[in-house]
């Protein structure tokens, strides 16, 4: 028996998982700036100030370190915060509280103390906000260990992945890309809905290339892969949706098949997720491996503001195309 | 208290006019020409000529310009994501900025920065900021900068109601206070952060300029829509500054006409009130420095009028001369990563 599906959008799916945890568990509390009066900047959290009151969905002052220490302190002492980060580049005032306090709590205390709190915050270029407004900074919190981070693509990996970090006893993040909360999609109609962390999600099968996608690419993937199909290759694209833990699994049985890889994500391509997959993928499915495996990420520049720059800047569909044409016959990239 | 740590709570007689008439016009021709500049600004946003968010200064006006006209050329300022009102105070041209709210290739910034990221180095203008707080250390550390080359300068930094509570704030104002640097940190209180109501997420009795007692620094609470009073606070605080004396915080009571930023509704149908717009609106600072000069004699209706028409002009020439000026080249996109 399958379960009824309702279609809703990405900004939704945010709300409902919020709503849905904060119903079933009287310690999960909201907090960010602008969040509750006025539903977030991006309005995806509106509604949840009315039906919580202020004691658990609360308006902050502009004080990112102080709400993330405060988001720790309460999850290191019975309660299960959520915290919002309105624009991902802001996360590095906070960065002290997550990294050197929440996420090494469990291990240096011996594995006394656990720390259930939940970030949100979002990434992604594209609407000309210049560079401290558009970074797709995932990577630096993928690089610690006893962090948790989902970086999904749909309304309904949102919607999963969310309710399942809001139930986690680790330091979960969640990054959500700001040019997707109108995306549409549907979400299966069950209030225990949930996605485990460490699953892969096939977006798109194919046989002769996987393209391993992060968030707003999976769609460009998607698009690329439409593209590819017209010309006779065939793309399987394998969304992650979680960057730790890593679920390599799906991703090697994929290449298996396929014998080629191309991994794209939008963040600055060095030293980033792109590296990460792509060094795995060489060394896990070195056997199955007919070409190198190649990576697409965002230029290593500060995004710009001008429209005439940023989207030079930014992964796109033909650019991935032209780089799984070079794994096929020797196309410059 | 020691007298240091007294506040100040200051406005001016509305009845005169003690600054000298040269000085009352560049106040004047400033405040204008910013008020004209985010009115074109709002009109190219609404046109689709303009990307990104605009943060309009309207109704500010007397802050950044009550506090520049106390500056020398090389002193420096740090600005916030709401700055095109401190960029024409300084100096700003106005074309240039035009075309980089544009993106275009004869902004400041070549377009890689756009409204919130506008920096004009050989004015002093360290750069409008994107984030809350970000121009608090660069401030201290430029007027550092200053008093270790023994150059005189001083710094200014302004920012909102709402970044005094970034821990960056008592970072910056211990340090300028124990090394008696000199920057004026200048509030301008415009009474929110977005859409939440300072009073709502700021622990003071009733005064955000309360907390430089704990900096062991003056403060002064001005009317920030009295250009004089800002002038004469800003003009008594640098010369304190430059002479060794340290830091001190200002706080301009003000408010912004807009929304938080272009097209994110109207503030009166949520988080304000219609009255209190109303009071504030009454307080104009455009139209009540008009009125002083024209009771000073300064000034003629028929002068008032045909300086806005010259000013209007400037502004519509400068969104021409955006619109004409092309996109950076593709190629630039890898230029000035480093220096
Ligand atoms: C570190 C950081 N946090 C949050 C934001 C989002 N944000 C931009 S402006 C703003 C409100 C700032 O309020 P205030 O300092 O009073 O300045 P105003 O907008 O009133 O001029 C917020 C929260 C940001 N840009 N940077
Ligand atoms: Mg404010």
């Amino acid at each position: 028996m399958s379960t009824p599906e309702r279609v809703i959008t990405y900004g939704e799916a945010v709300r409902e998982a919020i709503a849905e945890e904060m119903r079933r568990d009287e310690t999960v509390f909201f907090m960010g700036e602008d969040v509750a009066a006025a539903g977030g900047v991006f309005k995806v959290t509106v509604g949840l100030l009315d039906e919580f009151g202020e004691d658990r969905v609360r308006d902050t002052p502009i004080s990112e370190a102080g709400i993330m220490g405060a988001g720790v302190g309460a999850a290191l002492t019975g309660m299960r915060p959520i915290v919002e980060i309105m624009f991902g580049d802001f996360i590095t005032i906070a960065m002290d509280q997550i990294v050197n306090q929440a996420a090494k709590m469990c291990y240096m205390t011996g594995g006394q103390a656990s720390c259930a709190l939940t970030v949100r915050t979002t990434i992604g270029a594209g609407r000309s906000s210049a560079a401290q407004h558009s970074q797709s900074l995932q990577a630096w919190l993928s690089h610690i260990p006893g962090v948790k981070v989902a970086i999904p693509s749909t309304p309904a990996d949102l919607k999963g992945l969310l309710k399942t970090a809001i139930r986690d006893d680790n330091p979960t993040v969640i990054y959500e890309d700001k040019m997707m909360y109108g995306l549409k999609g549907p979400v299966p109609d069950d209030d225990d809905y949930t996605i485990p962390f460490g699953v892969a999600d096939i977006k798109r099968e194919g046989s002769d290339v996987t393209l391993v996608a992060t968030s707003s690419m999976v769609h460009t993937a998607l698009k690329a892969a439409g593209m590819l199909e017209k010309e006779g290759v065939s793309a399987e694209v394998v969304d992650p949706r979680t960057l730790s833990p890593l679920d390599m699994d799906t991703i090697i049985r994929s290449v298996e098949k396929t014998s080629r890889a191309v991994v794209v994500d939008e963040a600055y391509q060095s030293y980033g997720v792109t590296g990460e997959l792509a060094s795995r993928i060489a060394d896990e499915a070195f056997d199955y491996l007919d070409a190198p495996v190649k990576r697409v990420g965002a230029m290593d520049v500060p995004v710009p503001f001008s429209p005439g720059l940023e989207p030079e800047t930014i992964p796109d569909e033909a650019k991935l195309v032209r780089t799984v044409q070079g794994l096929f016959h020797d196309v410059a990239v | 208290m020691s007298e240091s740590l007294e506040m100040i709570t200051t406005s001016s007689d509305e009845g005169t006019l003690p600054l000298p008439e040269p000085l009352c016009r560049e106040i004047y021709d400033k405040m204008l020409t910013i008020r004209r500049f985010e009115e074109a600004v709002l009109d190219i946003y609404t046109q689709g000529l303009m990307r990104g968010l605009a943060h309009l200064y309207i109704g500010q006006e007397a802050s950044a310009v009550g506090i520049c006209s106390a500056l020398n050329d090389d002193d420096y300022l740090t600005s916030t994501h709401r700055g095109h009102g401190h960029l024409i105070a300084k100096g700003g041209k106005v074309d240039r900025m035009m075309a980089e709210m544009m993106g275009k290739v004869d902004g400041y910034n070549r377009g890689k920065g756009g409204t919130m990221h506008i920096a004009d180095m050989s004015l002093g203008i360290l750069g409008a900021n994107g984030i809350v707080g970000g121009g608090m250390g660069m401030a201290t550390g430029a007027a550092l900068s200053g008093k270790m080359r023994g150059s005189g300068q001083v710094a200014v930094c302004f920012f909102g109601d709402g970044a005094i509570n970034q821990g960056a704030f008592l970072e910056s104002a211990n340090l300028a206070s124990i090394w008696s640097l000199p920057v004026l940190f200048v509030c301008e209180n415009n009474h929110y952060g977005e859409y939440t109501a300072a009073s709502d997420v700021t622990a003071v009795r009733e005064h955000v300029a309360e907390r430089a007692a704990g900096f062991d620094m003056p403060a002064v609470v001005v009317d920030g829509n009295d250009a004089v009073a800002v002038h004469q606070t800003a003009v008594e605080m640098v010369q304190r500054a430059r002479t060794g004396e340290g830091p001190c915080l200002i706080e301009n009571k003000t408010y912004r006409y807009r929304g938080h930023h272009v097209g994110d509704g109207d503030p009166e149908k949520t988080y304000r009130t219609q009255e209190e717009t109303d009071t504030w609106l009454a307080k104009d600072p455009i139209p009540r420095f008009a009125r002083r000069m024209l009771k000073a004699g300064m000034m003629d209706e028929a002068e008032l009028e045909s300086i806005d028409t010259t000013i209007t002009k400037r502004v519509e020439d400068a969104v021409a001369f955006a619109n004409e000026s092309p996109y950076p080249e593709a190629g630039e996109v890898t230029d000035h990563v480093y220096a």
